[in-house]
């Protein structure tokens, strides 16, 4: 079979060899972060942009107004023609980045130049069958030449890891598994026993996008990961507004937030008007996760009690 | 011949695989549903209540055993009176194809697991009516996801649908066919995983589906088997099926695997032609790709990105392919053909008027590539072409094309014809 997928295009990044420090990239550079936080008593803001969406430039526009604006880490979004994990929202993003011409490789320019403007970890999502198209070995080493730390794969359960599990190890990528409120307990540690970096809980039994409240579901599936591995846990799914992000960081250590943001972007504009609207919400999550009203949350950054909308 | 009876013959391994291709690549969240549902599928098969429970629907519900039909007025139509030419007829099952065969099957172990609600996707509508009827029959809610230019060719199908109690939901993201209406049941079932059964159309999908939907298509080839056993006293040398997700050509080819002298041919959508891009033909012209939970060939761009597939038959109107046909394909235990859409209209109207039968547009490929195995076969060979479904909800497209080809409408196909 390996010899039957090649990846067509195979592209050389610009990005040169990963600097030596094992703390600073991939891996430990998600594992520092997620360390600093927890030493500040702080929880982690992941936002999610489509790549592509709509164009190159407003990717990595939002990712530093994102960062900017108080991200912890950043995920990158590789957009797929049947993204079956995702609602209307992305599955829209993910046809307008691919009618703009996005393709994995043009992404990981993207991540290079994001990489050279921003410290913080990024974090790739594809769907396999790009990823395989591409070539798995050469997508992980590329990746991180890019400056990537972390790459997610929604359609690739345990059963199938080792399609980029080893290949992610070899290059330094963290390969993070989601977990979900149907995942029995026994599974649950097979499957954190593998996680590197931290682990993704779905915070509902459905696919992405903005929902009325919070899952009831996301409480007992992280004091389940809790109680087989000591690795961060971050819920995704279905958190839109800083008060859904607040109440998911009681139990979480740190909150996805995708669509949301997303429906920010394809409000039309340009890649500064984007920028500028995602990081309003990006700078109200921030203050939702840091406010005041955490009795087991020692540092607050001052901003006050802003309210969450 | 005949030494061997309806054993499986390779696969799938324990992680689902035929060769490299098939697999589970799907969401976590149904990670442990499809667990579950092969560990219920594995005891239902090994208990004889549910055997004998499926065997009685399929008598008296289905109508089975399909009669197979001699059609030698059919093989001197096509250039074959030199062959003993057998249509088996899945076109008289109840609802018309062969696709209540699994849904029957299916509805029997969702039953057995506790689900309360059917979801399923369609294409020319027959798997959502055979669905649909599953559903009434056991007393199960049914949504049934539908892409809208499907809806359009095939509104017949949707009153059907309808009219056994069933919920159509438009699909009008991506390309509104087959794919597309895959792709919301998928997520239908993610979101209600803990109380729905997805109900597969064909031997596509993540495992344990290609293997249960085959398990359940099987009584087609098992039938033939015994069928020709009495007309003949032997064994088929040719097999002839359409092949859009293949599951009326696995249930034909899968009991006789094992017996190398049976050639197995499948023939796939050629659409508009494969140099225009337009077409269905996956095994001819795709490489391996995952889409809907399984690795096996794609149509799909350079990038990974799957590729829209086009076909007249909406039933063949499908990028992807069954992982075991990946298999057979590779290890040549099976050749993959394929007719255009002007052929296999052609090849509905010949058998018409060779035999007073209307096949719908899909196995109506499978007639139009009998010249071909005409020329190929030799004289006394046995041939049997599965006649998947019946025509009438394809007689309005025909007509279109009849009106077409009279006003010059209709591009010429570029494959063999009569």
């Amino acid at each position: 079979m390996a010899s039957r997928i090649r990846a067509r295009q195979p592209v050389e990044v610009t990005g040169g060899p990963r600097p030596p420090d094992p703390a600073g990239t991939g891996i430990g550079r998600l594992e520092s972060t997620f360390a600093r936080l927890r030493r500040q008593g702080k929880k982690a803001l992941i936002t999610y942009v489509t790549a592509g969406d709509p164009s190159g430039e407003a990717t990595v526009s939002a990712g530093v107004a994102m960062a900017g604006a108080g991200a912890d880490v950043v995920e990158i979004g590789i957009p797929f023609s049947d993204p079956l994990a995702d609602g209307p929202t992305i599955q829209q993003a993910s046809r307008r980045a691919l009618a703009a011409g996005t393709t994995p490789a043009r992404v990981l320019e993207w991540v290079v130049r994001l990489r050279g403007l921003t410290p913080i970890p990024l974090v790739l999502l594809s769907y396999v069958n790009p990823l395989l198209q591409y070539g798995p070995e050469r997508f992980c080493r590329d990746a991180a030449r890019a400056g990537a730390d972390g790459l997610i794969v929604p359609d690739l359960p345990l059963e199938e890891a080792d399609l980029l599990g080893p290949a992610a190890e070899t290059a330094g990528l963290a390969m993070v598994p989601l977990v979900a409120p149907t995942t029995p307990p026994g599974r649950l540690a097979a499957i954190c026993g593998r996680a590197r970096g931290f682990v993704y809980a779905v915070s509902l039994v459905g696919v992405t996008g903005a929902r009325e409240n919070l899952s009831q579901r996301l409480a007992p599936l992280v004091a389940a990961v809790r109680a087989v591995t000591s690795l961060p846990v971050a819920a995704g799914f279905g958190i839109a507004t800083p008060e859904q992000a607040r109440q998911a960081a009681r139990q979480a250590d740190g909150v996805v937030v995708g669509s949301a943001l997303v429906s920010l972007a394809a409000r039309g504009g340009g890649p500064e008007a984007v920028a500028a609207r995602v990081a309003g919400l990006v700078a109200e999550l921030r203050r939702a996760l840091d406010g005041p009203g955490e009795p087991e949350t020692p540092v607050t950054r001052g901003v006050g009690a802003a309210p969450a909308e | 011949m005949a030494t061997d009876r309806a054993r499986p013959a390779a696969g799938p391994d324990r992680a689902g695989r035929f060769g490299p291709y098939g697999g589970r690549y799907v969401p976590e969240t149904v990670m442990p549903a499809l667990l579950e549902l092969e560990a219920a599928y594995r005891a239902a098969r090994a208990d004889r209540g549910f055997r004998a429970e499926l065997r009685r629907l399929l008598r008296e519900v289905v109508g089975r055993p399909s009669p197979l039909t001699a059609a030698p007025r059919l093989a001197r139509a096509a250039g074959g009176g030199h062959l003993k030419l057998y249509l088996k007829r899945e076109d008289l099952n109840h609802t018309g194809a062969h696709k209540i065969n699994n849904t029957l099957g299916q509805a029997l172990l969702a039953a057995r697991m506790k689900k309360r609600r059917l979801v399923a996707e369609t294409g020319a509508g027959q798997h959502g009516v055979a669905a649909a009827t599953a559903a009434a029959l056991f007393g199960l809610e049914c949504v049934v996801y539908m892409g809208e230019e499907d809806i359009a060719r095939q509104a017949l199908n949707v009153v059907r649908m309808e009219l056994l109690g069933a919920e159509v939901r438009p699909v009008s993201s991506g390309t509104r066919t087959l794919k597309d209406a895959t792709s919301e049941a998928i997520r239908d079932w993610v979101t209600n995983v803990e109380t729905t059964h997805y109900i597969i159309g064909s031997v596509v999908g993540p495992h344990p589906y290609p293997m249960l939907v085959r398990d359940f298509q099987a009584i087609i080839g098992r039938e033939v088997r015994a069928q020709l056993r009495a007309a003949e006293g032997r064994g088929p040398d040719w097999l002839v099926a359409c092949v859009g997700g293949g599951s009326n050509a696995i249930g034909l080819f899968f009991p006789f695997l094992r017996d190398p002298a049976v050639r197995l041919v499948g023939v796939e959508a050629g659409g508009a032609g494969l140099d225009t891009g337009r077409h269905a033909a996956t095994l001819t012209a795709g490489r391996p790709g995952v889409l809907h939970g399984a690795l096996s060939y794609l149509l799909q761009d350079g990038e990974g990105q799957v590729r829209p597939a086009h076909s007249v038959s909406a039933g063949l109107d499908y990028p992807g392919v069954g992982p075991e046909h990946s298999w057979l394909k590779d290890t040549g235990r099976a050749e993959y053909v394929s007719v255009s859409d002007h052929d296999a209209l052609r090849g509905a109207e010949l058998l018409a008027r060779a035999e007073g039968i209307i096949p719908a547009l899909e196995p109506a490929h499978a007639v139009a590539y009998l010249p071909e195995v005409a020329r190929r076969a030799r004289p006394g060979d046995v041939v049997v072409l599965c006649l998947s479904g019946r025509g009438d909800k394809d007689v309005e497209t025909i007509a279109r094309w009849g009106r077409g080809a009279a006003a010059g409408a209709v591009a010429g196909g570029t494959g063999r014809g009569e």
